[in-house]
């Protein structure tokens, strides 16, 4: 993959100073950074080095002090802005599983399985899946980095889960593989990262916030509860999008995908619930709301997705 | 005493209004008679009976008034 379009002054500033690698990055720190779409795909990217990087950057500005600096202060305002946007949620009553499973039962937000499964046309799902391959061909990535900051209990609890997202040791039924080989089936692209510069601010804030919960062991709790809300509004959607798929005549392998998404999800969820997020506030109470935060952000930046994508789809 | 205790582990997990867990491979009989293998470290049984995937849970049961949960 190569850098991506830049969307504004810092964008612009920052991949040309990764392309380039002047001596001093001011104009870098001298951007602007009101531009929520163009801070965000510098994020993104910043995030991306610590991934699979890019062809056109040097592998050893992964940790330039710089980039570092950069992505320190842009991940500070991101998650200001995450927090900001949580409602109050009361505390959660014990069981706590019990409570989580009721929290996002109770979320009642705009729906993409339920349009694609009814309405959406064929080129408007081919959009849905260019979309969501930004984070598809990466499943399940972002909240690998958390496995070495936890303690045996939700270590072995996460890596259980893991360990079936990559497929339990067979490449071809790693998740993020199965849904390369649905994008081909369909005829879109399938490296990794190829539709970085068509997708909204929305899908680079729900990338960012994983990365962002991932990438720091201060936020490992609040990685899990996205976790497990992610794992919870997964197997029912899957099954109306499969459906959808059906209905539109798509490929078989990526109805698979969705299908696969149907049965594992169904235990995922339970294990991100109550083995994994049971597991850390059995033996970190006070990471509480940080899960909680962690939930209510999975929720806050789907619902913003959606609105927006069904909004732009019902003027079409 | 040691410090180092050792984790509870079951094979089996029951959760409240939804489905079993299972650890391992089983195989899993179901009541036409037909054997289910199981394919992933975990696997769900469901028991509340609606399943559009029996014997796997596909999650309905949430979709389920609470007196009709397990
Ligand atoms: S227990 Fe989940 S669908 Fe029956």
């Amino acid at each position: 993959m190569l850098v991506p379009k830049a969307r504004g002054e810092l964008s612009e500033a920052l991949f040309g100073a990764l392309r380039e690698r002047p001596s001093a990055w001011t104009a870098v720190f001298d951007a602007d950074r009101r531009d929520r779409e163009d801070v965000q795909i510098a994020l993104w990217a910043l995030y991306e080095l610590h991934y699979r990087g890019f062809e056109d950057v040097d592998e050893d500005l992964e940790w330039h002090p710089d980039a570092s600096r950069l992505r320190h202060e842009l991940e500070a305002d991101f998650e200001l802005l995450l927090r900001s946007r949580q409602r109050r949620t009361p505390a959660l009553e014990e069981p706590f599983d019990e409570a989580l499973f009721a929290l996002v039962a109770d979320h009642d937000g705009p729906s993409v399985a339920s349009f694609v499964q009814r309405e959406a046309s064929r080129e408007q799902v081919l959009e849905l899946l260019r979309y969501r391959s930004i984070y598809h061909l990466k499943e399940s990535d972002p909240v690998a980095w958390v496995v070495p900051r936890l303690s045996p209990g939700p270590k072995a609890a996460l890596m259980e889960l893991q360990y079936d997202e990559y497929g339990c040791g067979d490449p071809n039924r790693l998740h993020a593989h199965l849904f390369a080989r649905g994008m081909e089936a369909s005829g879109l692209r399938t490296e990794y990262g190829a539709y970085i510069d068509d997708v909204p601010v929305e899908v680079l804030e729900q990338n960012n916030a994983m990365s962002l919960f991932g990438l720091n062991r201060r936020l490992r709790g609040a990685a899990l509860g996205h976790l497990a809300a992610f794992e919870a509004t997964s197997s029912m959607p899957s099954r109306r999008i499969a459906a959808g798929l059906t209905r539109l005549g798509l490929a078989t392998e990526m109805v698979a995908y969705y299908e696969e998404h149907i049965e594992a999800d169904a235990v995922h969820e339970q294990l991100a619930v109550r083995t994994i997020c049971g597991s850390i506030l059995a033996e970190e109470p006070a990471l509480r709301d940080d899960v909680v935060f962690g939930v209510e952000t999975c929720l806050d930046l789907e619902d913003r997705f959606a609105s927006w994508l069904i909004e732009g789809w019902s003027h079409e | 005493m040691s410090e180092i205790g050792e984790f509870e582990h079951p094979d089996e997990i029951i959760c409240p209004g939804g489905p079993l867990l299972i650890r391992g491979n089983h195989a899993v009989i179901d009541s036409d008679g037909i054997i289910h293998h199981t394919s992933r470290p975990v696997s769900a049984i469901c028991r509340c009976g609606k399943s559009a995937n029996l014997p796997w849970c596909d999650t309905t049961h949430k979709a389920l008034p609470e007196r009709l949960r397990p």
